[in-house]
C-alpha cells in the first residue's frame, strides 16, 4: 500500500460524521428564531440536561472560543476586546466572545442571540464576570449555578446549597420558556447523559492500549458532542460508533502515531491554534499524547451520577469536577491516569487564560516527580491568543524533553534486560 | 506616642508588630487576605485578625509555585510565607475570593508548615435565600473549625462583643472618611491610607481607641476648607501605594472617597446587632458593598460607584487596578461606560508591586486632573 493510502487508512473515519453533526447543530442554533425554539448560552461545565429536556438549544461560547482559536482568529478578536477596554491578561475565551458578539465575527459569523444565559462557576470565576457582561449586553435573564469549591472534601452544606439551586434553575427555565418542565423527559435525558458519559469514558479507555488508537489531540476534536449535546440520542449514537471504530483500530493494530515508542499525558486545555503542529512534533519523536486531564473531565463525574436518580445526583456531579477540587486531589487523578495509560511523561500547558487550571501545576509537577519519577514539560502559552506562543523556544524545549524521555526509556530497558539475565 | 507615631511603627514593620503583640498578649495571630473574612468570629475566639498584603521583597520562592501571570498580591503573600517571614502566624484563613486566592489556599496548605489552615468557602452569589442559608451554614462551620484550631469555645456572647467592637471601628472609620470628605485638609491622603492599613493589622480594641481619638481631633479642628481642590474618588481592589495620594495632593487634588477593598468596602454596612450573631454577620456580608468576585445583581457596582461620586461631589474617578486581577479588569469597561454616560471623567492605572517610576504616574495623574 502506498504511503498516502496508508495515511488515509490511519485517519479516523468518524471525523466526517462529527463535522456533519456540528454543522447541523450550529445551523439549527442560528435558525432557532425561525423554528420558535429558544437558545441558551451555557458554560462548558453547566447542567445542560434541563435545557435538552425543555427543547432549548444549548450554545457554548467556550466551544465557539475553541473554534475561534482553531481557525486562528483569536488574535484579531482579542485585539478588538482590548479596544473595548478589556485587559489583555484576561481569559482569551471571554475576550474573543465579548468582542465577537459586537461584530458577529469568528468562523461562523457569530453565535445566535441568547434568550437566556446559564452560568455555572464550577470551572472558574471568570465565567461569572463574562456572563454578567453578556447579560448586560443582550439584556436577557441570567441564571448562576454557584458550586462552591471543594478544597478537601464535599460538604453537606454545599450539597444542600447546590441541590436547592437546581430547583431554582428549573423554575428559572420554566419562567423563561413559559411552560412546565416534563420531569419524565428530564429522567430520560438524564439516562442518555449518563450513557453518553459512559461511552465517552469507554472511548478514552481505548488509548490504554499499546499503540493508542487515537491521541489526546483526536480527543480534543471528538469531545465536542459530550460537551454540547450531552443528554441527546445523537451524542450516544456518535460515541457508540466512535468506540466501535477505536476497537476496530485496536484489532488492526492501527495507532494514532505510526511508531509509538513513548506515551505522554497532556494537562490543561489545548493550544487550539497549534494542535496539528504539536501533534506532528511529538509524533516525529515517536511520542503519542495518549490521554489528558481536560477531555476526561466530561466523564469524571460518572462516579457521582445516578442514572436512575439524575435530578438528585446532579448537585454532586456538577460540583465535584476536576477544576473544583484541591491541587492534591488533582494530583491523585493525574497519578491514576499515569498508571492507567502507562505514561512516560507529562506535558503541561501553562495556560495564561486559565488560572484554576494553571496555578498549582508546579506543585503537581513536583508531586508527580516524587510519586512516579516521571519528568514533566511545561509549555507556556494561551489557548486562543497566539501572541503568547513562542514557537522556536517551545520547539527546542520539546526536543530537550523528548531527549530526557528517550534516555529514561533506554535506562529502564537496560535495567529490564539486566534483570532478565 | 501620638496615634500616627504608633501607626507609623506598625506600618513600617507589620511582622515585628505582630510578634510583639503575641509576646505581650499571648493572642493567636490569624492571617487573612480578603475583606469577606468573618473577623468577628476570629475575635470572638480570642484571635487577632492580621491582614496579609504581600511584601516588597523580590519574588524568589513563589516562582516555584505560581506563574508570573498571577497578581502580585497573591505572589507576594506566598513569597512572605515561603520565606518564613510570616512564621509568627498561628493560622491562616482563606475565604473564597477569586480563582487566584482559591489556588493560593491549596498551595499554602501543601507547602506552609506553620500554623493551621482553614478554608471558608462563602457563596459567590449574594442575592438569593439559598445563598443566605449557605452563608450561614459556612459561618457556623467556621466557628466550629476555629474552636478546634484555637482550642477554645466561641459563645454567642463572645460573638456579640466582637460585633460591637467591629461595628464601632466601622462607625469610627466612616466618620473619619466623612469628616475628610467635608474638609480634605483635616487629614492627608497618605495618612488616611496608613490609618486604613493599620485598621487591618493592629489589635482591634487598641485601634478603636486610636480611631476614636483621631476622629475627635478632626471634629475639634477649625482648619479652613481649602477652595479649588479637585475632588477625586479612587476605585479598585486595594491600593498598596500611598504615593498615589500624595501625587494627587501635589497636583491640587484630594481623594475624598474610595471604593476599595482596603478602604470603604471594609467599613461600609454594620452588622445588625439585633439579630442572632451569625445571622447578623451573614447579613452584613450579603449586603455590604459587593466585590467584583461576587455577584449581587448586574448593576450593583456601577450604581454604588455613581452614588459615591454624586454624594461626595467628586469630579473624577481614578481606577487603581492590580495587574492580573481578573474580577476588577472585567468590570472596568462597564464602570467606565456608566461614568462616561454621566459625564464623569475617569482614568485607569494598572499597578503592580513594585510601582512604575513615580515620574510616570505623576505625569499621567496631572494630565488627567487638568482635563477633568
Amino acid at each position: 500500500m502506498d504511503k498516502d493510502t496508508q495515511k488515509d487508512k490511519n485517519k479516523i473515519k468518524s471525523v466526517k460524521r462529527m463535522k456533519e453533526i456540528m454543522t447541523n447543530y450550529y445551523i439549527e442554533a442560528k435558525t432557532a428564531s425561525q423554528t420558535g425554539k429558544k437558545v441558551a448560552w451555557i458554560t462548558s461545565g453547566g447542567p445542560v440536561e434541563p435545557l435538552i429536556a425543555m427543547d432549548v438549544i444549548p450554545v457554548y461560547p467556550e466551544n465557539h472560543g475553541a473554534m475561534i482559536g482553531a481557525s486562528k482568529m483569536g488574535n484579531d478578536l482579542c485585539e478588538k476586546a482590548a479596544v473595548m477596554g478589556y485587559s489583555s491578561d484576561l481569559c482569551s475565551y471571554a475576550r474573543s466572545d465579548i468582542s465577537c458578539a459586537t461584530v458577529n465575527g469568528g468562523p461562523i459569523g457569530g453565535l445566535p442571540r441568547p434568550d437566556m444565559l446559564v452560568c455555572c462557576n464550577n470551572i472558574c470565576g471568570t465565567v461569572l464576570k463574562w456572563y454578567e457582561i453578556q447579560a448586560r449586553y443582550f439584556e436577557v435573564p441570567l441564571f448562576i449555578l454557584d458550586t462552591p469549591f471543594c478544597h478537601t472534601d464535599y460538604r453537606q452544606e454545599v450539597k444542600r446549597y447546590v441541590r436547592r439551586q437546581i430547583d431554582e434553575y428549573i423554575l428559572f427555565l420554566e419562567g423563561v420558556c413559559g411552560r412546565k418542565l416534563d420531569f419524565d423527559r428530564l429522567r430520560e435525558v438524564g439516562r442518555l447523559s449518563v450513557e453518553g458519559q459512559r461511552l465517552w469514558q469507554a472511548v478514552l479507555d481505548t488509548t490504554a492500549h499499546r499503540p493508542a488508537p487515537m491521541s489526546a489531540f483526536d480527543a480534543f476534536f471528538h469531545l465536542a458532542l459530550i460537551v454540547t449535546l450531552r443528554g441527546t440520542q445523537i451524542a450516544v449514537d456518535y460515541y457508540r460508533s466512535l468506540l466501535s471504530e477505536m476497537e476496530a483500530r485496536i484489532a488492526s493494530g492501527i495507532g494514532a502515531v505510526e511508531n509509538e515508542q513513548y506515551r505522554l499525558l497532556w494537562d490543561n486545555l489545548p493550544v487550539w491554534y497549534k494542535t496539528k503542529w504539536l501533534s506532528d512534533k511529538f509524533a516525529s519523536k515517536g511520542a503519542c499524547l495518549v490521554a489528558d486531564t481536560y477531555t476526561s473531565a466530561w466523564c469524571g463525574s460518572l462516579k457521582y451520577m445516578d442514572e436512575n436518580n439524575f435530578l438528585e445526583s446532579m448537585a454532586e456531579g456538577y460540583t465535584r469536577i476536576y477544576l473544583n477540587i484541591g491541587v492534591d486531589q488533582m494530583v491523585k487523578q493525574v497519578v491514576e491516569m499515569i498508571d492507567k495509560y502507562q505514561a512516560d511523561g507529562l506535558v503541561m500547558h501553562s495556560n495564561r487564560s486559565c488560572k484554576p487550571y494553571s496555578f498549582g501545576q508546579y506543585d503537581i509537577q513536583k508531586m508527580v516527580q516524587q510519586e512516579r519519577g516521571i519528568p514533566s514539560l511545561m509549555i507556556e502559552a494561551d489557548m486562543v491568543d497566539d501572541q503568547y506562543f513562542a514557537e522556536s523556544q517551545i520547539d527546542t524545549r520539546i526536543d530537550a524533553f523528548m531527549e530526557m524521555i528517550r534516555e529514561n526509556h533506554k535506562r529502564r530497558e537496560s535495567v529490564n534486560m539486566s534483570g532478565k539475565k | 506616642m501620638s496615634p500616627f507615631e504608633e501607626i507609623n511603627t506598625v506600618i513600617a514593620d507589620p511582622a515585628a508588630y505582630a510578634r510583639r503583640l503575641k509576646d505581650k498578649t499571648g493572642k493567636k495571630v490569624i492571617g487573612y487576605l480578603c475583606s469577606y473574612t468573618p473577623e468577628e468570629i476570629i475575635l470572638a475566639g480570642g484571635g487577632h485578625p492580621f491582614r496579609l498584603l504581600g511584601g516588597d521583597a523580590a519574588i524568589t520562592h513563589a516562582d516555584a509555585h505560581l506563574q508570573a501571570y498571577c497578581c502580585s498580591l497573591v505572589r507576594g503573600v506566598l513569597e512572605e510565607a515561603l520565606s518564613g517571614r510570616l512564621d509568627f502566624l498561628d493560622g491562616a484563613v482563606f475565604p473564597h475570593t477569586c480563582d487566584s486566592i482559591q489556588r493560593l489556599s491549596d498551595i499554602w496548605r501543601l507547602n506552609i508548615p506553620f500554623g493551621f489552615h482553614t478554608d471558608v468557602v462563602l457563596p459567590v452569589k449574594l442575592n438569593t435565600e439559598s445563598a443566605r442559608q449557605y452563608m450561614l451554614d459556612v459561618l457556623t462551620g467556621f466557628r466550629t473549625d476555629l474552636e478546634r484550631a484555637l482550642e477554645t469555645k466561641i459563645s454567642d456572647e463572645h460573638l456579640r462583643n466582637a460585633i460591637i467592637l467591629t461595628n464601632n471601628i466601622r462607625r469610627s472609620l466612616k466618620e473619619i472618611y466623612e469628616l475628610r470628605s467635608l474638609n480634605p485638609s483635616l487629614m492627608s491622603g497618605p495618612d488616611l491610607h496608613k490609618l486604613m492599613k493599620a485598621s487591618m493589622l493592629m489589635d482591634r480594641e487598641h485601634f478603636l481607641a486610636i480611631a476614636t481619638a483621631v476622629a475627635a481631633e478632626m471634629r475639634r479642628s477649625d482648619a479652613p476648607v481649602k477652595s479649588g481642590v479637585k475632588r477625586l474618588v479612587l476605585a479598585g481592589g486595594f491600593c498598596n501605594h500611598p504615593d498615589i495620594y500624595s501625587i494627587i495632593e501635589d497636583a491640587g487634588g484630594a481623594v475624598v472617597w474610595d471604593d476599595f477593598c482596603t478602604g470603604s468596602r471594609y467599613f461600609e454596612e454594620l452588622v445588625p446587632e439585633t439579630k442572632a450573631p451569625l445571622e447578623g454577620i451573614a447579613q452584613r456580608l450579603l449586603k455590604r458593598t459587593v466585590c467584583p468576585a461576587k455577584h449581587s445583581g448586574l448593576h450593583a457596582r456601577a450604581d454604588h460607584l455613581l452614588e459615591i461620586v454624586r454624594e461626595r461631589q467628586a469630579e473624577g474617578v481614578i481606577f487603581v487596578l492590580l495587574k492580573f486581577c481578573d474580577p476588577h479588569a472585567f468590570d472596568y469597561p462597564y464602570l467606565k461606560r456608566e461614568l462616561d454616560r454621566e459625564g464623569i471623567s475617569s482614568m485607569l492605572m494598572e499597578v503592580e508591586t513594585p510601582l512604575p517610576p513615580a515620574g510616570q504616574i505623576r505625569t499621567r495623574i496631572e494630565a488627567f486632573m487638568e482635563m477633568m
